[in-house]
């Protein structure tokens, strides 16, 4: 029979919560780092930030969402309203589909299963990301184009060319490191790290030069010249108003979320445990999983802070200078890593 | 010619490399955000906590009674020629008998408004009135939604009564202007 196919219901179950808790976590995250900005943004600049809204304001984020839902939404006339509609829609997916390839630990035993905590082991787990994440731009671009203005879309066009011009460094800071895992699969480049140690020692310049791009990605400060609110009043967002305005927000936070785990999953050795080897420690399974997952929360929630710090210190690059830096000093400088990497990698070989 | 004594001289000598890198100067300037993480924060949480004023700081306007809980005011209006801003506005009018206990004297303000948007605060109707019949307090004037909320009546200004709210009474004394606690 041609359509007798067998399904392991147990697996698509296992598989469907897995996405739900992901999406779920990255949500509530990205709700709290709104709340984590405010916070910080304030503490930078020795005020006491949200504190009205529940204890220590921790209600915050929930009436911001709330005040969202309930503004009036305009829809401009002149603007073509699917496209108006999808911009904001396509932010949000490609934010959330990234989350899907990061290992979020290892494995959990549970009724006599094997449950991985990763979505998809897919064997090109890198170009997933990066190919999700150039869908990202569409958001922009879209939602530029639909609002039928000439600001809005001037602000996406440069948010475009800022991330295509970016994605190309990161690439070649990539390069280096799948150099040296020979996989692209992200299971592989963390057990490669759990076994000869974390790629950052390793690959300090590529990382470097990965979390600039991943800042210009997000469009945070110091590149954040797509938004740039406070002198160009909003820039591709301009024209939306209730929720969709949120949605471009929040799938901002989002981003910045699952870029700071790609980072802890690439360059800090994902669910590794510092400076320890757990393998010998003679504990559960399942709780060993459930630590590492902690331990990469812990390392993401760092990067998280750091995105927050750079946007609280640091002023916006002007459009020649972000230009500059991106083509004339991080593209040379991930090319002289790349082949430097390669020449160690052959000297090492031989 | 130099305009000021505090004139710069603009540093306009190309960047170094290790400037145009950003890096080296970027961690500088994170590490002095990153220290302020630390300091004290100045702000007052204001409704729970406030600052307190200074002794003779003068505010809100009480109109005054006397021990028994009758109104010290006898309408002779020296306060409202002594305003400067022209905020007090008041009509007199004769205690009918049987009103001893409510009013002093034999003449008494019916009416007593003070335009608190007017007031500045001087302080000069005190200092005008012979019957210690309005003082400053040192509460001031809260918000209110619209202008005619800002002209203060007498159900506003007077004092709570000695005899039937005598904590009141006391707690309104204590934040006159210019006693010393």
């Amino acid at each position: 029979m041609l359509l007798n196919i067998y399904i392991d219901w147990a697996f698509v179950l296992e598989k469907f919560l897995l996405v739900a808790v992901i999406v779920t976590l990255s949500l509530v995250i990205a709700m709290y780092t709104t709340y984590a900005e405010r916070k910080v943004a304030a503490w930078l600049q020795d005020r006491r930030g949200p504190n009205r809204a529940g204890p220590f304001g921790l209600l915050q984020p929930l009436a911001d969402g709330g005040k969202l839902f309930f503004k009036e939404e305009i829809i401009p006339l002149a603007s073509s309203k699917f496209l108006f509609i999808l911009g904001p829609s396509l932010a949000m997916i490609t934010a959330t589909l990234t989350s899907a390839v990061i290992p979020w630990g290892t494995s959990l035993h549970l009724f006599g299963r094997d449950i991985s905590l990763q979505i998809a082991d897919v064997n090109i787990g890198i170009l997933y990301i990066f190919g999700v994440v150039s869908l990202g731009v569409y958001g922009i671009m879209i939602g530029g184009w639909a609002s039928n203005n000439k600001f809005s879309l001037l602000a996406a066009i440069r948010g475009a060319s800022q991330m295509i011009s970016y994605e190309l460094a990161m690439g070649l800071a990539l390069i280096a490191l799948l150099m040296m895992t020979g996989s692209l699969q992200m299971s592989v480049i963390v057990k490669n790290q759990v076994a000869n140690g974390w790629h950052i020692i390793y690959q300090p310049l590529g990382f470097l030069i990965f979390f600039v791009c991943a800042l210009a990605e997000c469009n945070r400060t110091p590149f954040d010249l797509a938004e740039a609110e406070n002198e160009l009043n909003f820039g591709y967002h301009q024209e939306y108003s209730s929720m969709k305005l949120g949605f471009y927000l929040f799938a901002e936070y989002i981003n910045m979320f699952i870029s700071s785990a790609v980072m802890s999953t690439l360059y800090f050795g994902g669910y590794d445990i510092p400076f320890v080897n757990e393998a010998a420690w003679n504990i559960d399974a399942n709780l060993l999983a459930l630590i590492g997952f902690a331990v990469l929360m812990a390392k993401t929630f760092f990067f998280l802070f750091v995105f927050l710090w750079i946007r609280w210190t640091i002023p916006r690059f002007r459009y020649d200078q972000l230009m500059n830096l991106g083509w004339k000093k991080l593209i040379p400088l991930a090319l002289i890593n790349m082949v430097v990497t390669a020449a160690v990698i052959l000297w090492l070989k031989k | 010619m130099q305009l000021t004594q505090r004139a710069k001289q603009v540093d306009r000598r190309p960047m170094t490399f290790v400037e145009s890198l950003y890096l080296w100067n970027i961690a500088k300037g994170m590490w002095i955000t990153f220290t302020h993480l630390f300091k004290k924060r100045p702000t007052i949480n204001y409704p729970e906590q406030t600052r307190s004023f200074s002794k003779v700081f003068r505010g809100l306007h009480v109109l005054n009674r006397d021990a028994e809980g009758r109104e010290n005011c006898t309408a002779c209006g020296l306060c409202a020629v002594a305003c400067p801003a022209e905020a007090i506005t008041m009509e007199a009018a004769e205690r009918l008998p049987g009103e001893e206990n409510l009013y002093r004297e034999e003449k008494y303000a019916a009416k007593y408004e003070i335009n608190m948007l007017r007031c500045i605060f001087c302080g000069l109707c005190e200092e005008a009135c012979p019957k210690d019949a309005i003082y400053l307090s040192q509460t001031f004037a809260p918000a209110n939604y619209g202008r005619k909320g800002f002209i203060y009546k007498k159900d506003e200004l007077l004092i709570p009564h000695p005899v039937n709210d005598p904590q009141g009474y006391q707690k309104a004394r204590e934040e006159k202007s210019g006693k010393v606690k």
